[in-house]
This record gives structure tokens, sequence and C-alpha cells, in this order.
């Protein structure tokens, strides 16, 4: 049970990242940024690439930097080009693969072996004991999720969010939102590039396929944390993520132990509750309006 | 203030469904006039303001605005200097932001708020509230809550101060008055005189009302086809009624004015 509660710790601050990316992306700006699953491994491989180098901490930036080009790309790609959105994350998703390849030496997995990474580094200070993995995860997370929570309250956050909430008045209000979006997508690949740059650290290696399915975890993440914790401001957003994530990562290990859903259908269970979930609210109204027209059928019925 | 200069503006030219929506519109604006704007439906109103305000290019002539040419400024920097107020109460405010971070987002058009990673200040915050107090709707008061929140009524004055905020060079109001319920209609319709004459902001209004049309500010054009077919002003507007107003409209253009939403009470 311990051992369950430290990992879905550990992989649940990990991961929070990517669903904090999608809650800038999604949530606050309205688009559905398809880079994700490329960026992550962008992120893992520059990072595990540069710690195979023998720069672990440089390793962190460049991977967020790498990732915010990303970002820059997709959105070049639909503020400029007139590509639609999730075609535009696609697009930049799909070039991605090869630009992984390239990072990683073209080869499509890296590992390290005896080369330091930010975890045996750490560890080696003694800190925290068994727990250091955590303590790194939680302090880089929820420093990053500080600075989001920081970055929308200023007026340049403002301006990201009232483009995603009403483009038409930012028009009206003297803000760029070709700007305020290629920022918004810049900061939230940042984000992601530097969840793959810490797994990939801890897990010691990078692979080419490590981000399959990334943008539908996150988003799970992303819903069962609304779902906890409810929707509102941006600090509860940033809250939100973190303990869905977490969450996620808990129920995941709950699984993988007992073996109550097999784990080749892991990802069947995600897309099926993501999918789910965001159909809620039509959901809702279908089954509103079915039990209206059956009441309404009845008194019919019944004069 | 404003200049227009033979402006143009064909929609799907080539096909079926083209429509000349500016047909050669020239017009000239001296500083902190207020000018009332009537036409038939498809008249050219909403271009007319669309081309000023930059939601599109004009295909032909030319636009200035206080000696500056904006013919090809995109929209969001012609912001900086328009005001901009539509029907739709909805589309001027985000919804899911609080009063005082809208208000922020406009105060942008300030020099002041041009540091990207400034924050809401307590005097910008004291200057928010000040405002606010005007409008006398108790929103000073509810300044953490979200816009969403509020009323139709109360959404568009809170958009009239956003587009306020900053006096703008030029406020551009189209019908904004038009789906609110009377009481508020009247309201925003006071405060927009209030603040517009407090300022001595250069103003053009849409409206349907055709008193209206006559009894706010300094001039009234009539548009028909994608250009001003009337303009009047000074003496021989104070003497103009709603019934010689249609008249002029007939012998300018030898047809009856057509709009479904026009008010001659």
């Amino acid at each position: 049970m311990l051992f369950i509660t430290q990992t879905a710790l550990e992989l649940g601050f990990m991961y929070a990242l990517v669903s904090m990316a999608l809650f800038l992306s999604y949530r606050v700006l309205d688009i559905a940024d398809l880079t994700t699953d490329g960026t992550f491994v962008l992120g893992m491989a520059v990072s595990v690439s540069l710690a195979a180098a023998g720069h672990p901490f440089l390793a962190i930036p460049a991977a967020m930097a790498a990732g915010a080009c990303a970002g820059f790309v997709t959105a070049f790609l639909q503020t400029r080009l007139g590509v639609p959105s999730i075609l535009a994350g696609i697009v930049t998703n799909t070039g991605l693969y090869t630009i992984n390849l390239m990072a990683m030496g073209w080869s499509s997995n890296v590992n390290l072996l005896k080369q330091e990474t930010i975890f045996s580094l750490f560890r080696a200070t003694g800190i925290g004991g068994d727990w250091y993995e955590l303590i790194i995860a939680a302090v880089i997370t929820i420093a990053a999720g500080l600075v989001i929570i920081w970055l929308l309250g200023t007026r340049l956050g403002l301006s990201i969010r009232a483009t995603g909430d009403n483009r038409d008045m930012v028009r009206a209000s003297s803000v760029n939102p070709v700007f305020t979006v290629t920022v918004g997508l810049c900061v939230s690949n940042a984000l992601t590039a530097l969840s793959g740059a810490i797994v990939g650290q801890m897990q010691k290696s990078a692979d080419i396929n490590g981000g399959t399915g990334i943008v539908v975890i996150g988003l799970a993440c992303l819903i069962i944390g609304e779902t906890v914790i409810g929707k509102g401001s941006v600090k509860r957003g940033v809250l939100a993520v973190i303990i869905g994530s977490i969450l996620y990562r808990f129920l995941y290990a709950v699984v993988l132990r007992t073996g109550i859903v097999p784990i080749e259908c892991l990802k069947l269970v995600t897309a099926v509750i993501v999918g789910l979930a965001i159909a809620m609210p039509a959901l809702r109204n279908y089954a509103a309006f079915q039990k209206r027209k059956w009441s309404a059928g009845r008194r019919k019925g019944g004069r | 203030m404003l200049e227009i200069e033979q402006i143009h503006k064909t929609f799907n030219p080539g096909t079926v469904n083209e429509k000349k929506a500016l047909a050669g519109l020239s017009l000239h604006l001296d500083r902190g006039e207020f000018v009332t704007i009537v036409g038939s439906n498809g008249a050219g109103k909403t271009t007319l303001f669309n081309a000023v305000a930059g939601v599109f290019y004009v295909d032909e002539g030319m636009v200035s605005l206080d000696g500056t040419d904006i013919t090809f400024m995109p929209e969001y920097r012609r912001s900086r200097m328009i005001g901009r107020l539509f029907q739709d109460p909805l589309k001027g405010t985000a919804p899911h932001m609080t009063i005082e971070e809208n208000l922020a987002l406009a105060y942008l058009r300030s020099s002041k708020g041009k540091a990207p990673f400034s924050r809401i200040s307590k005097k910008d915050r004291a200057l928010f509230r000040e405002r606010l107090e005007l409008l006398g709707m108790g929103l000073e008061d509810r300044m953490r809550q979200p816009v969403g929140l509020l009323s139709g009524g109360q959404r568009q004055a809170l958009t009239l101060l956003m587009a306020t905020i900053v006096p703008p060079k030029l406020l551009l109001l189209d019908e904004h008055t038009a789906a609110l319920d009377p009481a508020a209609a009247e309201k925003v319709l006071e405060l927009t005189k209030q603040i517009v004459t407090e300022h001595e902001i250069t103003c053009m209004m849409i409206t349907h009302n055709m008193h209206q049309a006559l009894e706010l500010g300094s001039r009234t054009l009539m548009m028909e086809d994608g250009r001003i077919v009337l303009d009047v002003s000074g003496e021989t507007r104070r003497d103009m009624t709603v019934e010689k107003l249609l008249q002029e409209f007939r012998a300018g253009t030898g047809r009856d004015l057509d709009n479904d939403r026009i008010l001659l009470s």
C-alpha cells in the first residue's frame, strides 16, 4: 500500500505538468492542442540526451525551450497560416517524430547507464531518504503551478484568458489574439516538455513511443480533478490538475496491482472515461429532454 | 477627426451572392461630433462601422483618424483609439472573468497598461470602483464576481465603461440598446449621453429609433445601398420631424424606408 501511494504520488506530480499544460491550452485558451504527445517525447529526448552528455541540469531548461518551440510552430500554423487548430497540432506532432529521433541521435531510444541525473544527484545529498524522487517531482510541479497562477494574474495572463473566453472582445480591447495564442501555446508546450524531461530522467530512458496517448491521459486527469475540486478560478484549476493526476495514478497503480482491469485494457478504459466525461453535458441534456417528453406524453394519455 | 474617402467594399465578389456593401462612401466627422445613423436593413450601417474598426480592410478608398491613416492598420491596433459596443451585450465582456479583470483588460489601452507582467494594483482598483459607482448599479461591490452573473443591461453598461475607461478618439455604438429591456435601455442610453458629453468623445451611433436619431447628438445620417443619402445637422435638423425624414428618404432614393425593426413612435 505504501509503495502504491508513493508511486502514485511520484508519477502523479510528474504527469500533472501535462494536465497543467492542457488546462492552459484546452480550458483557458479553448484550443485542443494535439501537439502534446510529440512534445512530451521531445522533452524526454532532449533531457535524456543532454543528461547522457553529462548535463542533467541544463537538460531541464533545454527541454522546456524545445517544447516552447514546438508550441510556437503549432501556434504559427493556426494563427498566421489559417490551419484549423486541431490539425495544426497533428501536423506539428507528425513532424516532431523525426525531430525526436534526431534529438536521440537517430535512434528510437536512449538509455542512461551510469550518467548522473537530477535524481541521482539529489539522492546523493541524502535529503528525504527513500522519498527523494517524490520531493523533486512535487517541488518542480508545485513551483510550475505557482508560476502559472502568477502568470495568469498578470495583464498578459488576463489577455490570454480573455482570448479563450471571448475573442470578439479581445480584439476590441487592443489585444492581439495572435500574440496571446502564441504565448499560451509556447508556455503550455514548455510545461509538457518539462514533464517529459523529468519522467525521462527518472526512468533513465527516452523512447520514441513514450508519449502515445498522453494527451488523453492528461485530459482524464484534468477532468477527474475538476470533478473532485470543481471549476472556477485559476488557483482551483491548477490544484485540480495536480489532485486529478495523483488520483489517476493511484487508480492506475491499484489496477496494476490487483488486476481488476487487465492492464492491456487500461488505455481503452481511459479513453472511455474521457469520452464520457466530455460528453456529460450533452448526455445530461438528452436525458432531461427525454424525461420531459415522457412526462408530457403521460399527461396527454391521462386526460 | 474621422476622414473617410470613397471607400468600397464588396462581399463575395464574382459569385451569385455578390453584395456591394459600401459603394464609394465618404464622410467627414469633426472632433466631438455625435452622429446618429439610420437606414434600411442591409444599407451598410454595420459594414461602415466594421470598415472603420478594421474588422476587414476596404477594397478601395482611405480611412484616417485624427490625422493618422488607418486604412491598413489591423483591428487590434485600431482598438486603442476606437471604442465599440455591439447590439449583443454578451459580445463585449469575458463571462468567466471577474468585473475587475474585464476592466483591467480594457484599461490595457492606456499607456499605464503596457507592462505585460504587471498586476491589477490598488490604484487601478480604486479607479475601477470609482467608475463603477457612476453606473449606479451596485457593481462596485461585486468587482470579484464573474461577469457571466450580470444581467444584459448590467453587462452592456460595463461594456460602455470598458470602451470609455480610456477615452477613445472615436466611439462606435451599433444599436447597443436594442437587445435590452426598456428600462435597461433607457439607463444605458442615459449613461452613454453622460459619458460621451463628459469626455467630449466623437461618437457614431446606429439606431432604429427614428425619434432617438433626431433627438440625440448633433447630426443625423441616413444610409441606403452603401451610401449616405441624407446628412442633416444644425438648423435643418432641429426642424426635422420623423415624417419629413421619411419624405426626404423617399425623395433621395425613390422608395420607402424598409427596416422591419424601425420605430416611428
